[in-house]
């Protein structure tokens, strides 16, 4: 056979962006019940793993297959991956089973970030709920280990039930501290919680940030989201100083399945994290 | 060696040979179960000669040519069919990746890579468009798809430009058709009159003029090639269709409006149109493991934005209604996909018309949102 004459060439040769990398679980931490955090270190151990708080994985697991889950490790400690994940469909629920050995295939990382530099000599509102502390906790570690970059850092937490409350001995820790105003509420509660109750938006009304210098990173359910957001627009924050963290199902990660299209934008590319005004009028589109 | 040249009709044999010499696989229009399919062809009388088709909203018939008719020998006076050269880029079903169980874990093993590169042969000018269109989307963003990207580089183009329009056809409002521009390697407009059966050839590449090397030909003279220029535009005047040049902004504008439950009633979410849709590309992966669970594998196959579970998340699909699931499919082909890549993602190719069990009509729906608008600012309503 003759060689073939190349009619088109768009250059050097890309790596395969749907293959996996090998990595094996490091540890697997308890977290609440149905949630675990599972730390992976590449199987080549040299090898780091540089990420942006707010980028998310595609975890796979022999046999089973493959879920998109974010980061919720130190960006600054990037020998160790972490992955906060609540079983709820088959792949996480085989997650839920490995143990320290097991091998696991990671492709990432993938997405927008949140805008720590943009962030930085303003005050920064960061409002989670539920597992959405998850993807936000990487955040947290990189504003604190810059602490003095950043004006007043308020964290909002809210939980169905004080048993629900993720990373709680970080929340305590956190609370200590006087740099930072660490709020958490529970939807309902017995007599043995003494914090508050009520939904995660009211908590905005505490201040302890000032509006017209205020960056705020949202991410929980989407119906928490559009309060948080109108609450926000409460205080005098606008749609462009606010983030917000998306989920959408996805297959590829990377724009080629279609799966997590919102409006225009391919959420596993142009998100998850946007800033609100270039979304905001699809936000309020049913079943978009 | 001129630019346009003419060959007679059985030089089209030396053209395959020459392809089939240089190591491609041959791909052409055949006629199977009723209708036109792309697959492989060996030689000229594979063609399916001397057929038209009729199409319309939910209809579709080969229908043969007057067999005493210049029309009886021609190649190509039918237009295109429910497959696109999408399923040779882009499979229905693929292997990405095979992992086997060793080294306390597993290791992947990639795909294996097709041996021989293809050659088109019959790609029409909507077509060439959506071919541009999924190059876009697979191999020019921050991500390649390098399945689609290596197979893609390799293959030859033999463009044929339409000399008649199918009932469904609407290129000519999309800018993509019935003339090829460009991005072809050969590109040919049949010819069938009393001087005999004979095709004009466009070079379009080095690869192009290579093959031209090997076929007997000579130039065209100006008046064959204005009889072409005339043939071509006859396709333009019985273009069946038309879209509006602002549906992008009208389907914006119009995310909440009536017709959607409208079309949602006679819309049965069966998926035909992004079957047959030349630049559709959205797919799923499953994972298929070996009964012994030594080994399991990474298929991808189309999926369609009207499946339910195509956005479920957990708690649920985000698109429950018919209704929301065609407004996706719509608006992502005329609006989202400007934003997404820099051009439309509908080429005018009808087939989404034509194969709907309802006869659901992309143009129609269009229109039909806008002229509500036109009553509305009317004070008709």
């Amino acid at each position: 056979m003759q060689t073939i004459p190349h009619t088109l060439s768009w250059g050097h040769d890309i790596p395969d962006p749907m293959r996996p990398a090998r990595f094996r679980v490091e540890s697997v931490q308890h977290e609440l019940t149905g949630v675990f955090t599972v730390g992976l270190k590449p199987l080549d151990e040299t090898q780091t793993f540089e990420f942006a708080p707010g980028q998310f994985n595609m975890l796979y697991q022999f046999g089973v297959g493959e879920v998109p889950i974010s980061v919720s490790g130190d960006p600054a400690r990037p020998t160790t991956l972490l992955h906060t994940i609540r079983a709820v469909g088959s792949v996480t629920n085989a997650l839920q089973r490995v143990s320290p050995g097991t091998m696991l295939g990671v492709r990432g990382p993938f997405g927008t970030s949140w805008p720590v530099a943009a962030a930085e000599g303003s005050d920064l509102v960061i409002l989670a709920g539920g597992i959405g502390l998850a993807p936000l906790r990487p955040l947290i570690y990189q504003v604190l280990a810059n602490r003095s970059r950043f004006g007043a850092v308020c964290i909002f937490y809210g939980a169905r039930t004080p048993d629900e409350i993720l990373y709680r001995d970080e929340l305590e820790q956190w609370r200590g501290r006087f740099d930072l105003t660490v709020e958490v509420t529970v939807d309902r509660a017995g007599s043995d919680w003494l914090g508050r109750v009520g939904v995660v938006t009211k908590l905005l009304a505490s201040k302890g940030f000032s509006p017209p210098d205020t960056l705020a990173c949202l991410c929980g359910p989407e119906i928490m989201m559009r309060y948080a957001v109108l609450a926000l627009h409460d205080q005098g924050v606008g749609d462009q100083q606010i983030y917000v963290s998306l989920e959408r199902n996805m297959k590829c990660a990377v724009g080629f399945c279609g799966h997590c299209q919102f409006g225009g934008a391919f959420v596993c590319k142009d998100g998850p994290v946007f800033r609100f005004d270039t979304i905001a009028e699809r936000f309020d589109t049913r079943e978009i | 060696m001129p630019n346009t040249l003419l060959i007679s009709s059985d030089q089209l044999q030396t053209l395959i040979d020459g392809l089939r010499t240089q190591g491609y696989e041959t791909m052409g229009p055949r006629l199977e179960r009723g209708t036109i399919v792309y697959g492989p062809i060996t030689s000229g009388s594979d063609l399916p000669a001397g057929f038209r088709d009729e199409q319309e909203g939910g209809h579709y018939r080969l229908v043969p040519s007057d067999p005493s008719g210049l029309e009886a020998e021609s190649f190509f006076r039918y237009v295109v069919g429910p497959y696109s050269w999408k399923r040779l880029l882009f499979p229905p079903r693929q292997r990405l990746w095979r992992a086997r169980r060793s080294d306390g874990g597993f290791a992947l093993e990639p795909a294996e890579t097709r041996p021989h590169p293809y050659a088109f042969i019959g790609v029409r000018a909507c077509e060439l468009a959506a071919l541009a269109v999924q190059d876009r989307v697979f191999s020019q963003g921050d991500f390649a798809d390098s399945g689609y990207r290596s197979q893609r580089e390799q293959t030859f183009l033999i463009a044929v430009n339409c000399t008649r329009a199918g009932g469904t056809c609407f290129c000519a409002s999309m800018h993509t058709g019935p003339r090829a521009r460009g991005g072809f390697d050969l590109c040919l407009t049949e010819l069938l009159d009393e001087s005999g059966h004979r095709f004009l050839v466009e070079v379009g590449s080095e690869p192009g003029r290579k093959l031209m090397e090997q076929v007997s030909y000579r130039r065209a003279r100006p008046d064959e090639i204005e009889q072409g220029r005339q043939a071509v535009e006859d396709a333009v005047g019985s273009m069946g269709r038309q879209m509006r040049s602002d549906a992008g902004d009208i389907l914006r504008r119009n995310q909440e409006h009536p017709r959607w439950v409208d079309v949602a009633n006679r819309c049965l979410s069966c998926a035909n149109c992004t079957m047959v849709c030349p630049t559709c590309f959205c797919s799923t992966v499953e994972d298929v493991t070996s009964l012994d669970g030594a080994e399991s594998e990474r298929r991808r196959q189309w999926d369609s934005c009207f499946n339910l579970e195509f956005s479920y998340v957990h708690g649920g699909p985000v698109r429950r209604e018919a209704a929301a699931r065609y407004r996706q499919w719509i608006t992502h082909k005329l609006t989202y996909w400007h934003e997404q890549f820099g051009t439309s993602g509908c080429t005018g190719c009808g087939r989404c018309i034509t194969w709907c069990p309802v006869g659901i009509d992309i143009t129609a729906e269009v229109a039909a949102i806008r002229d509500s608008e036109r009553a509305v600012l009317e004070g008709e309503v």
